[in-house]
């Protein structure tokens, strides 16, 4: 396993990247070709990529995988303990937990899927205003220390106080708390890219403004866009199953990771799988999302890779 | 120094009046009618417009939020729509344990986490490294309430070493108060010790790099006095910062934590002020926590010199 995997996060802004030490004669390196060399290389995309594909694959198609209709009450048989019948077991409502959890993947897949997405957009316009607005600079900025100073669940919290608990609410709540981390990162990149000589030359040159943001800046952003995205979507996820838990997000209606651990937790002293499974697929999800993060961080971003 | 303070001090100004802005406007797009649930049902409309100007609900937005911050000001956060209580009451009932939780939980993160960064940096590559680090990916992706819930179940359930749920007041002895906080400071702490860990093993491998790390090895310091004075000092300031940044991390796990052990704090009030859409409440516990959060780095910025002397204002 190469060292990258285990290489400190993307975790806050004043992060300090460790320098690699550099060997005076390099080691011969066999070079691997095509998708399996990628793999190779990139074990922690490898491995997160392949779990999270499942995922995907097992929420498109929860209805085939031997699953019943997870909202189907059977009072009869509520709280069965895993079983070959009930694979983990029934809640106290009767309802096949295990249907529930696959039909739960949706949930937390589209929520982290869809903030990321959306904060990503969001964030990528803010920050490029900022960066190249200098009057709005100023104020963006104090708007986004203002909001950032707000602990993000707390502020996903307090817009799901306002409005109907739906999964587009959710999405909306987590996405403006996530929007500021993602703007202030672009306008980071954006204010540094400004300095660089070709951005000088294409001024010089007469480039207008739009076609220099085009072609010399957004392309220099999608790297760290893309990794940012993927712990948008790690962290979207959580705070899902945390607003979905505390009551405050996914109506319970739809089974999703939090809300069936929510269900569970009057009984999880007796009844500790209700809430075991969920926990499990969403912690596995989530380790999955933020090993692709940090292999695509290593990889798209060749000066902090620390392989040799 | 003086005017860096000064500057520093004016510069959370705006970020907290965006903060006050925020929250107030929270309240004020809520949805429901304050005026029509204090008049109640028998009320006619005309009961309720009164209620509305004695209340100065009919003022215009701007005033409304100038009279709030004064409010404020004076320590008034209004009253909860559910129990009547003024909310700075029902906070002050409820802020020992969260602040028991979060104090106990950063004193436990940060003794794990710094050594844990340094040792992984000394170490790197080797074993050691890879389970610190390997630790780290885990500790972010395993959501604080499974946490808890895993704990809860091995050493409370299984093996019967600390309570289950609950919590005891400070003043009924130190040994009962910490019995029911290890765990869920534990769980709490897990985000919170990778961040840390993460960020410290990060700055060290920078600093074990230096020359002066070179000329302590050559004059002979030994490896313990290298890494925890010579190196973990000149590492001290991304350090702290991140400390103070991961308050956050701190703040809202709180909510999921005390949730999870049955905890009587802050967090609980927010659950059960969510649930009862008791706005006057939520917005007095978010505009706390978000106030506490800009002061606390506020005051790390400001104790930089004393960690680095180098840092001149």
């Amino acid at each position: 396993m190469s060292a990258s995997v285990l290489s400190p996060g993307d975790v806050a802004p004043e992060a300090v990247k460790a320098a690699a030490p550099t060997p005076d004669i390099m080691p011969p390196v066999k070079v691997r070709k095509g998708l399996w060399g990628f793999m190779y290389r990139n074990p922690s995309i490898a491995i997160g990529g392949t779990i999270v594909l499942l995922m995907i694959l097992m929420a498109v198609f929860a209805p085939l995988l031997w699953t019943v209709d997870p909202t189907a009450l059977a009072p009869a048989r509520r709280t069965r303990e895993p079983s070959a019948m009930y694979w983990f077991g029934t809640d106290m409502l009767g309802r096949d937990v295990y249907s529930r959890v696959v039909y739960g993947a949706r949930v937390s897949l589209i929520v982290g899927f869809a903030v990321a997405f959306f904060a990503s957009v969001a964030g990528l316009a803010i920050g490029l205003i900022s960066g190249f607005v200098r009057w709005a600079d100023g104020i963006i900025m104090r708007v986004m220390d203002g909001l950032m100073s707000i602990p993000s669940i707390l502020l996903a919290i307090a817009l799901m106080a306002l409005t109907r608990g739906s999964v587009g609410n959710v999405i909306l709540a987590i996405t403006v708390a996530e929007i500021p981390r993602v703007s202030r990162l672009v306008r980071g990149v954006v204010l540094s890219l400004r300095e660089q000589p070709y951005v000088d030359a294409a001024v010089s040159c007469g480039t207008r403004t739009p076609v220099i943001i085009w072609r010399h800046i957004l392309p220099n952003t999608i790297a760290p866009m893309t990794v940012q995205a993927t712990y948008v979507c790690a962290s979207a996820m959580i705070v899902e199953s945390i607003l979905s838990f505390i009551g405050a997000g996914t109506p319970p209606i739809i089974p999703s990771w939090g809300n069936i651990m929510a269900e569970g937790r009057a009984l999880w002293q007796v009844k500790p799988y209700i809430v075991f499974f969920p926990a499990v697929f969403l912690s596995i999800t989530v380790l999955a999302v933020n090993l692709l993060g940090d292999g695509l961080r290593d990889a798209l971003d060749p000066r902090m890779a620390k392989r040799l | 120094m003086f005017a860096y303070v000064v500057r520093r001090v004016l510069a959370t100004i705006p970020v907290m009046a965006i903060v006050a802005l925020f929250v107030f406007s929270l309240l004020y797009i809520a949805p429901g009618d304050p005026a029509a649930v204090i008049a109640g049902d028998q009320a006619t409309p005309e009961d309720v417009e009164r209620i509305r100007q004695s209340l100065g609900l009919d003022r215009p937005y701007l005033v409304r939020f100038g009279s709030w911050v004064f409010d404020i000001m004076r320590g008034d956060l209004g009253v909860s729509i559910f129990t009547n209580l003024p909310v700075v009451t029902m906070i002050k009932q409820r802020i020992e344990p969260t602040l028991s939780l979060m104090i106990v939980t950063l004193c436990l993160a940060v003794s794990i986490a710094v050594p844990m960064g340094v040792v992984a940096a000394w170490k790197v590559g080797t074993w050691i490294d890879r389970a610190v680090m390997g630790f780290a990916v885990l500790g972010f992706s395993v959501p604080v309430f499974v946490v808890g819930y895993l704990l809860a179940y091995i050493f409370a359930l299984e093996l019967d070493w600390l309570p289950v749920q609950g919590y005891t007041s400070f003043s009924q002895g130190f040994v009962p108060w910490i019995e029911n906080l290890i765990l869920p400071a534990v769980a709490l702490g897990s985000v919170y010790i990778a961040l840390i860990a993460r960020i410290t093993r990060a700055t060290m491998l920078e600093v074990l790099q230096q020359d002066y790390i070179r000329t302590a090895r050559a004059k002979g310091a030994g490896q313990t006095s290298i890494l925890f004075l010579h190196a973990l000092k000149n590492a001290a300031v991304p350090i702290v910062t991140v400390i103070g940044i991961g308050i956050a991390l701190l703040i809202g796990g709180a909510v999921v934590t005390e949730s999870v052990f049955a905890i009587p704090g802050l967090g609980r009030l927010t659950v059960d002020a969510i649930l009862r859409r008791d706005y006057p409440v939520i917005q007095g516990v978010v505009l706390l926590f978000s106030f506490v959060y800009v002061l606390v780095n506020l005051a790390i910025d400001l104790l930089y010199t004393l960690f680095d002397p180098r840092i001149r204002y």
